[in-house]
C-alpha cells in the first residue's frame, strides 16, 4: 500500500564535548561551558518505504564541540547536506495556520559486541556517524569518542536499542563552524534517507540528562498521506495538538522544489504537535499510524517489546511510527571528555 | 559524623593478616548503586568489588560529609591513588580494601548530575 508519512522533529539529545581532560569531581563544566545550541529543527518524510530526514544543527556561540545521539528507525542509505528552505518553509506554514485559526493552541558478564559503524559523513562542521548496536555498545562507542553521557543515558539507550538498534551520532564543531564563517544562529541542514517500514518519533530521549522538573519544549511535525492516528493522544502529558489539516498545495510545492525533496507527494496531511512537558513526564514516544490501524503501545514506549521479538522484526507491526521530529531543547547537557583514568586496585 | 576512614590499603593489609577481610560486592547499573545500604564490622578490612555495568564512566567515593563536600567542588582530573576514591571506566571491575572506624559513611558518584540522579549509598560500620 502506498504510504506517505513525514514528520519534522528536533534534535534529540545534545551533549557538549570537550577535548580536554575534565575534573573527576562534581561541579565542573567543560572548558567551553557557556556554549549552547539554539532550537534545532528536523523534517522527516516517509514515502513508499523510504524515510527522509532533514535536520539542522544550530548554535549560539561558544567553542569546542557539541554532540547529539539520535535513535533512528532504520539504517540510512545516505546522509548528505539538506536543502536550503525546507525547514523554514515548514515552520512558516504552521505559523501561518496558527494565526489564521486564532485558536488555542544482571552483572556484566563480558562486554557486548562493539557498535558497528555503518556510515561516516562530514557535512560542513558536522561529523556524523551512523551506528548499529545495543545500548551498551553504542554507549561505549560514544564514551570512547568523547561524549560524556548523562547518568540516565544507559537506560535510555537500552530503551531505544530494544526497538531499533540504529543510532546517529552527530558532533558539531563550533570552532570549525566559525572558521567556515558560520554565524551564531546559522544552521547546517542534513538530509538522511532511511528505508524503513517503521518510522517513529522518539520523545523520551528529549528528557535525557535533565532534572525531573526541567521543561522540555519541542515541536513535532508529521506529514502523512491522510490524517494519522497517534499514541499517546496529543492532549495530555505535555503534548498538545497545534495543527491538523490537509497540507496546502503551496507548501508541498515549496518543499518539493528544495534540494533532495522531489519525493514529496501531491497530497498530504500536516500535523503539528507541541511538546511542553516536565522531563519526568516524557516517558513515552509518539506512535503514529497512517493506515488506519491502532498505533502500538510498544512503539509508543508504553510497553516493552517482548523479549522474543527481535528489534528488527518490528516491520511486522501494523503501524507506522513516524520519524524523528524534535524541536528545541531548552537546555543541553554538559560533557567533558575525560582522560583515561587509572586506579590502583 | 566523626572520623572518616580509619585506615586504608596499607594498614588494611597489615591487619588483614589477623582478620579475614569481609567481601562486599557493589554493582552499578543504570547509574544506580546496588545495594544502596551496606553494614560492615568496624575495624576489619573490607574488600569491595565494584562492577560498573554501564557503558559510561562512574566513580565510587566513600567518606563522611566533609569528604563529599570537597569532592562536590573538587577539580581533580583523575582518581585512583586512594582506596576510598575509585574511578570506574565503562564496563569495568575494580577492587579496593578499606577499614572503617565505627560510624556512617556515604558512597557517591560525583560526576555531574550523578548524585542528583541517585548514585548515593550508605555504609554503616558497626563496632
Amino acid at each position: 500500500m502506498r504510504r506517505f508519512i513525514a514528520g519534522a522533529t528536533a534534535l534529540v539529545a545534545a551533549f557538549v564535548v570537550s577535548t580536554q581532560p575534565a575534573a573527576a569531581c562534581a561541579g565542573l563544566i567543560g572548558p567551553n561551558g557557556a556554549v549552547n545550541l539554539l532550537r534545532t529543527t528536523t523534517f522527516a518524510g516517509y514515502h513508499d518505504g523510504i524515510e527522509h530526514y532533514v535536520t539542522a544543527f544550530k548554535f549560539q556561540g561558544g567553542s569546542g564541540q557539541f554532540g547529539s545521539l539520535v535513535p533512528l528507525p532504520g539504517v540510512p542509505t545516505s546522509v548528505e547536506k539538506g536543502g536550503d528552505w525546507t525547514l523554514q518553509r515548514l515552520i512558516r506554514e504552521t505559523e501561518i495556520a496558527k494565526f489564521s485559526v486564532r485558536g488555542p493552541v544482571p552483572l556484566a558478564q563480558g562486554a557486548a559486541a562493539d557498535a558497528v559503524v555503518l556510515m561516516q559523513v562530514k557535512i560542513d562542521a558536522l561529523d556524523i556517524t551512523v551506528l548499529s548496536g545495543g545500548g551498551e555498545s553504542v554507549g561505549r562507542w560514544a564514551t570512547e569518542h568523547g561524549f560524556r553521557l548523562p547518568p540516565d543515558a544507559p537506560e535510555v539507550l537500552d530503551f531505544y536499542a530494544a526497538r531499533s538498534p540504529i543510532f546517529m551520532a552527530a558532533i558539531f564543531d563550533a570552532d570549525a563552524a566559525k572558521a567556515k564563517g558560520q554565524q551564531v544562529g546559522d544552521g547546517t541542514p542534513v538530509h538522511i534517507t532511511i528505508p524503513t517500514a517503521n518510522p517513529w518519533v522518539p520523545l523520551r530521549i528529549l528528557a535525557t540528562g535533565k532534572n525531573a522538573s526541567a521543561r522540555v519544549e519541542a515541536d513535532v511535525y508529521l506529514l502523512t498521506d491522510r490524517k494519522p492516528l497517534l499514541m499517546p493522544a496529543p492532549f495530555a502529558n505535555g503534548m498538545q495538538l497545534e495543527h491538523s489539516a490537509t497540507a496546502s498545495a503551496s507548501l508541498l510545492s515549496d518543499l518539493r522544489s528544495d534540494k533532495g525533496m522531489d519525493w514529496v507527494p501531491e497530497m498530504a496531511w500536516l500535523t503539528k504537535i507541541g511538546i511542553n512537558a516536565a522531563a519526568s513526564q516524557l516517558t513515552y514516544d509518539l506512535a503514529v499510524s497512517a493506515n488506519g490501524t491502532l498505533p502500538s503501545r510498544v512503539a509508543a514506549g508504553l510497553e516493552a517489546p517482548t523479549p522474543t521479538t527481535p528489534a528488527s522484526d518490528r516491520s511486522s507491526q501494523p503501524l507506522a511510527l513516524v520519524g524523528i521530529a524534535v524541536l528545541g531543547l531548552g537546555a543541553l547537557l554538559l560533557i567533558g571528555r575525560f582522560a583515561p583514568r587509572t586506579i590502583a586496585p | 559524623m566523626a572520623l572518616a576512614l580509619a585506615a586504608f590499603a596499607a594498614s588494611a593489609c597489615a591487619s588483614a593478616q589477623a582478620a579475614t577481610p569481609t567481601q562486599v560486592g557493589i554493582r552499578i547499573h543504570y547509574s544506580r548503586f546496588e545495594p544502596t545500604t551496606i553494614e560492615v564490622p568496624a575495624g576489619v578490612p573490607i574488600t569491595f568489588t565494584i562492577v560498573n555495568d554501564d557503558p559510561i564512566d562512574h566513580e565510587w567515593l566513600i567518606g563522611d560529609t566533609s569528604f563529599h563536600d570537597r569532592h562536590r567542588t573538587g577539580t581533580e582530573p583523575v582518581h585512583g591513588d586512594r582506596p576510598d576514591e575509585v574511578s570506574l571506566p565503562p564496563m569495568s571491575i575494580k577492587r579496593t580494601t578499606l577499614t572503617f572506624a565505627p560510624g556512617t559513611y556515604t558512597y557517591i558518584c560525583h560526576f555531574p548530575g550523578h548524585e542528583a540522579y541517585g548514585m548515593v549509598g550508605v555504609l554503616v560500620a558497626k563496632g
